[in-house]
């Protein structure tokens, strides 16, 4: 659903960048606990299972969000393949923040392990207990881990690019918004008039 | 200016991963010190490789409870599944060794809320943390000309390693079970138990048992058939359960909680918390015990971690293991054909 204003939804906004915070500090907790045998361990996969669950409600949460706000159209300047790779990269992104959780969440249960997420918490298992199964998905957590880091890295550098390079608005739609058109007194309205005045922006 | 902020990202996610930056011992670095050790026994537990599964319950009488608010520990009856297991990393060494006699127990209650624990038959382990676990094992590797470890490599360890000596002179003292059923099984570490009042106090466990110990011939151990324990403990469970009551040893003021190497000495206030019976062994291949990893970090609400640091080395070297083993194909255990034998 394309938005008619040149910014994402501010609740959208919000959930964006408390996701970003969670899912980066995850990325470098979980390789951080596979890395030790020392006391940070347990330390670490104490906080790797509750945001991981944080992060898949947020996530749901935040689909439902963006498909009820929309999203503010791209330049119009941009070349098709960069607009293609770009909401192809957004899929994926969406698609990595559900898949990590439920892979975790899936391969817990299939190693036969209680889905401890709070002191007194623990989750039902989502599959049966298979060693063979809990094998496949320990491996995929790493290497959608990793590929969902190089992504999020993409992700940053395409931002950077559109807001220090570009100047196009594409970051600003998603921090600070667009400026309100001085000249209109009621700032709601304007808001629309703009926006869908000027969709190119 | 983006890319010096990317390869910060990159950076940071080098260091956090442990690829740059100081040296940390893994748990690869643990399996690999213990393969090193004993060999390559792919399919199996990296260590405790020999084991037999076992079920019964836990009966609690309740008096846990004072201790902790763990749901286990209140009054009450819950199924209970288990595994005993010999040290090292080969699956069909010979009983006749004088190592570690472990039982591992997983306590389910119906909230879904888990005890897994892994014991051993001595009040103490060797170490205290990783990095001398690792030089133990390197230490300790057996010189295939005499089958001993190397006395000079040895001396150096002990040197570097004092600590080693309390766990050496027990082993070499203290009775070794002629049986699972009538072993002491520690919990080795201390634990943190906090009880309804939010009390908290720090624990260590042991299960006692019914059965009256009697030990092993230590001159003539290698005399003993290669499964004798096993055997021994398929054999006496078909003619009936085993027990042991669980032990809650509260530390005193100015016991070493954070250290597995030293014993807790003189009286300390001990709770019976109940019971375990058990009531049925199987061999690996058909029990409930093969596919579990029975870290003792796997708390209930109630229980929590000490400040031992062996307790997270446990924790990452059992997983790192059963990570290896769930890609790899079981083989067969020791007891499988012991269970047809005495089945006839």
């Amino acid at each position: 659903m394309s938005r008619h204003s040149p910014d994402f939804h501010p609740a959208l906004r919000a959930i964006h960048w408390l996701m970003a915070t969670m899912v980066v500090a995850m990325l470098f907790i979980g390789v951080g606990m596979v890395s030790t045998a020392g006391p940070l361990y347990p330390v670490l996969l104490a906080l790797h299972r509750p945001i991981g669950i944080a992060i898949l409600m947020l996530v749901l949460i935040r689909v439902l969000l963006r498909r009820a706000t929309g999203a503010p159209p791209l330049p119009a300047d941009l070349p098709p393949i960069q607009s293609a790779i770009a909401k192809g990269s957004h899929v994926l992104l969406y698609a990595s923040m559900i898949a990590m959780p439920l892979i975790g969440w899936g391969m817990l249960s299939a190693g036969g392990y209680p889905i401890r997420i709070a002191d007194g918490f623990v989750l039902p298992a989502i599959l049966p207990h298979d060693l063979k199964l809990y094998a496949v998905l320990r491996m995929i957590h790493t290497i959608v881990a990793l590929l969902f880091f190089t992504l999020i890295l993409a992700h940053l550098a395409a931002a950077l690019m559109h807001g220090l390079i570009r100047r196009d608005g594409v970051l600003r739609s998603m921090t600070v918004g667009h400026p309100r058109r001085r000249t209109s007194p009621i700032s709601t309205d304007l808001r629309q008039t703009t926006s869908s005045g000027t969709s190119s922006i | 200016m983006i890319s010096a902020i990317v390869l910060l990202f990159v950076g940071g996610f080098a260091w956090a991963a442990g690829w740059i930056g100081e040296r940390r011992i893994s748990g690869g670095d643990v399996i690999a010190a213990i393969e090193y050790n004993g060999g390559s026994h792919p399919g199996y537990r990296r260590a405790h490789s020999k084991g037999l599964c076992f079920s019964g319950t836990f009966d609690s009488n309740g008096a846990g409870a004072t201790l902790s608010s763990a749901e286990v520990l209140q009054r009450g009856s819950i199924p209970v599944i288990g595994r005993f297991s010999l040290a090292g990393g080969n699956p069909l060494a010979t009983d006749g060794r004088n190592v570690f006699h472990s039982m591992a127990l997983l306590l389910r209650t119906r909230d879904g809320q888990e005890w897994r624990m892994a014991l051993d038959h001595t009040p103490i382990f060797p170490v205290a943390d990783v990095a001398s676990f690792v030089a133990l094992q390197r230490a300790t590797r057996p010189d295939p000309a005499t089958g001993k470890p190397d006395p000079a490599v040895m001396k150096r360890f002990l040197a570097a390693h004092p600590e080693v000596k309390a766990f050496q002179e027990y082993m070499a003292k203290a009775v070794l079970p002629d049986s699972f059923a009538n072993a002491t099984y520690y919990s080795i570490n201390a634990f943190r138990f906090t009880n309804a009042a939010k009390d908290a106090q720090l624990v260590r466990w042991q299960f006692v048992p019914e059965a009256p110990l009697a030990g092993l011939d230590k001159a003539h151990l290698d005399t003993l058939p290669r499964d004798a324990l096993f055997k021994e403990m398929i054999a006496r469970t078909a003619r009936g359960p085993s027990r042991w009551r669980l032990q809650l040893v509260v530390a005193n003021p100015g016991d070493v909680t954070d250290k597995a190497t030293v014993a807790w000495a003189g009286p300390h206030r001990t709770i019976d918390a109940g019971t375990l019976v058990l009531s049925a062994v199987e061999p690996e291949e058909t029990g409930a015990c093969r596919d579990l990893n029975f870290d003792p970090t796997i708390l209930p609400s109630g229980i929590g971690l000490s400040d031992d640091p062996l307790l997270a080395a446990r924790s990452k070297t059992y997983a790192s293991s059963f990570t290896r083993r769930a890609g790899e194909n079981p083989g067969p255990s020791a007891a499988a054909g012991l269970a047809q034998e005495n089945a006839r």
